[in-house]
């Protein structure tokens, strides 16, 4: 509360204790895990398991360990499968939820109520209470050990968040306009796709990148699902190929995990004012 | 004459055709139920199903190898006298209510650090959202790393200070252990709960401020009736989710301990994995996570309750 205008006895002194040192503490603990994972992806082993270097910093940076990632791992396989999953089950996210969540938050018909509320309670249901019975089913599909499982399963936690993210963003829209593009010989329907759903891009494409990264970050589907290594995913990948029975290859390991880490930061950092604003209307719009 | 009705005939059709689909198109009942139906096919489907399925499961002795039978609540019975069950279930009410505490006191603290004005605002902001934003279980890799026996960072920088001679054991310590996961919970948890609270700060206007100020309140009062009492909704939905994920949470202990050492670590989630696919007690491990269900639907409820007052208010 130091910048509320209010003066105190020593302002400086003020900033540092309430400011400065706690941000400093916040930083290296959340931002510090980041930096260790980047030096040991660019340290050759012979100074990572090397006593005598101080490990806080490399001396002699390499890219042995992104070599071994492309060379001897799957990786490139793995990147491009979960690419894949991430872009298809958002695609069917924003289909299935935009229009259902436009739907609760416009248009009048019995059980909207309660078909709302059942959509929300999906939505707080964990997949760790789901996975077992979710191997089964799958199989009966005939999608056991495909990577077209997880396309179908994803949905089932991207739709509602979608459809209760999206149906809060509708109401912030005044009705007004689809009123007028009505007089105009619109239909209910013409209305939402050419006034309503151009109106609420903002909240799609926050919605769409909530979807991709919770898809690109998913584990416990992709780690049960699926079992081939060609068809796994980046986490499940780098966790299950590069750590066996106790002996890691954490110079892989790192490359990987910052790898895989990358394009999910890179869209957030471009989108990070959407994303946050999605984030709590997600969290808190009714 | 002829030629004019072949040519009318299939128009008017047309016509209606057009006419009865934008009738469908205009019908307000009609086009919601058109619009919803495939969300609730999905759900019906693919979440539904899937419980009942798995609850029928956890009703049964089935494995992977066996169909099995219908066993009533036997596992459940089973479950309540099973020592690793009932650890399993004090960690993770120890791991949720830990990682949940301190995510909420770092979580509102580096709410109010965003809110002040900075250089590099934007940037700080951005960055410290990283470890919500990344794959927990790349992130938890990391720690992994660094909780490692022969090479921890964190045990180098404590040696290096004097504040230790060899480091503490970090994960197989079975109380450090289970500090160690509720630690990297906290790191991961922290970012949503700061923007979330961060965003509910935004919204006070500032003349309260002003006025409280006015009024000689000094920064605890400040803080204890003017700030916490405007973002408390905000927070208490941030709190009930992150109950909720940390409570069924997989991937933060599957990739750093796998429930270990000696079952310290293992929460419902993991347990469930393990019995019921690892070592292939289907029946068992799916009646496992059902037991999540009492809590999950206690908090879910009260959420809906919750927001139900707060449209209606």
């Amino acid at each position: 509360m130091t910048a509320r205008g209010i003066r105190t006895q020593h302002p400086t002194i003020d900033r540092w204790l309430y400011l400065y040192i706690p941000m400093g503490f916040a930083l290296f603990f959340l931002v510090g895990p980041f930096y260790w994972m980047a030096i040991t992806a660019l340290k050759p082993d012979s100074e990572l398991y090397d006593g005598a270097h101080s490990p806080l910093y490399v001396a002699t940076p390499s890219l042995e360990h992104f070599y071994y990632l492309f060379e001897k791992t799957e990786f490139l396989t793995w990147t491009k499968n979960t690419m894949m999953v991430a872009t298809l089950s958002t695609a069917i996210a924003l289909l299935l939820g935009v229009p259902a969540g436009y739907a609760l938050a416009r248009l009048r018909f019995r059980g909207a109520d309660f078909i709302g509320t059942a959509i929300f309670v999906t939505y707080l249901v964990p997949t760790s209470l789901l996975f077992i019975p979710m191997v089964e089913v799958m199989a009966d599909l005939g999608l056991d050990d495909s990577i077209w499982a997880l396309v179908v399963v994803y949905p089932t936690f991207l739709v509602p968040f979608v459809t209760w993210l999206m149906s809060g963003y509708f109401r912030t829209i005044p009705s007004e306009l689809e009123d007028c593009g009505r007089i105009d010989g619109l239909t209910r329907f013409g209305a939402m796709l050419r006034i309503a759903i151009p109106l609420a891009r903002p909240g799609i494409l926050s919605a769409g990148i909530f979807a991709f990264t919770l898809s690109w970050n998913e584990f416990i589907y992709a780690l049960t699902l699926v079992t081939a290594s060609s068809e796994r995913t980046i986490p499940v990948g780098v966790l299950v190929q590069l750590t066996r029975a106790d002996f890691y290859f954490w110079g892989p390991l790192m490359a990987g995990a910052l790898l895989g880490s990358v394009p999910v930061a890179i869209i957030y950092s471009f989108f990070v004012d959407q994303y946050a604003s999605g984030l709590t209307a997600g969290a808190v719009k009714g | 004459m002829a030629g004019t009705t072949t040519i009318a005939a299939p128009a008017r059709r047309t016509i209606t055709r057009r006419r009865r689909l934008s009738g469908w198109l205009d019908n307000e009942r009609t086009l919601g139920y058109v619009l919803v139906a495939p969300v609730v096919l999905l759900l019906a489907g693919l979440v539904a199903y899937p419980l009942a399925v798995a609850i029928g499961y956890a009703l049964s002795d089935r494995t992977i190898a066996d169909p099995g039978e219908f066993i009533g609540l036997d596992n459940f019975f089973n479950l309540f006298e099973d020592q690793i069950y009932r650890q399993t279930l004090r960690n993770t009410f120890v791991f949720t209510a830990g990682s949940v505490v301190l995510r909420l006191f770092f979580g509102v603290a580096l709410a109010l650090i965003l809110n002040e004005a900075f250089r590099f605002r934007r940037l700080v902001r951005s960055v410290v959202l990283l470890p919500w934003i990344v794959p927990t279980v790349l992130g938890t890799m990391a720690w992994l790393w660094m909780f490692s026996p022969n090479f921890s960072v964190i045990n180098y920088v404590l040696v290096h200070l004097g504040l230790a001679r060899d480091g503490p054991d970090w994960l197989t310590d079975p109380n450090l252990a289970i500090l160690s996961v509720i630690i990297v919970n906290t790191w991961r948890g922290t970012p949503f709960m700061a923007i979330t609270v961060l965003a509910g700060l935004q919204s006070i206007p500032l003349d309260l401020y002003d006025a409280s100020a006015i009024d000689g309140a000094n920064r605890l009062q400040r803080f204890r009736y003017v700030t916490l009492p405007l973002v408390m909704p905000v927070l208490l939905t941030a709190l009930v989710l992150s109950i909720i994920w940390t409570f069924s949470d997989f991937g933060i202990v599957y990739g750093l301990t796998k429930g270990g050492p000696m079952n310290a670590t293992h929460v419902l989630a993991t347990l469930s994995y393990q019995d019921g696919l690892a070592s292939g007690n289907i029946g068992e491990g799916a009646a496992i996570s059902l037991t999540m269900m009492p809590v999950l639907l206690v908090l879910i409820i009260w959420q809906l309750r919750r927001i139900r007052r707060m449209t209606v208010a």
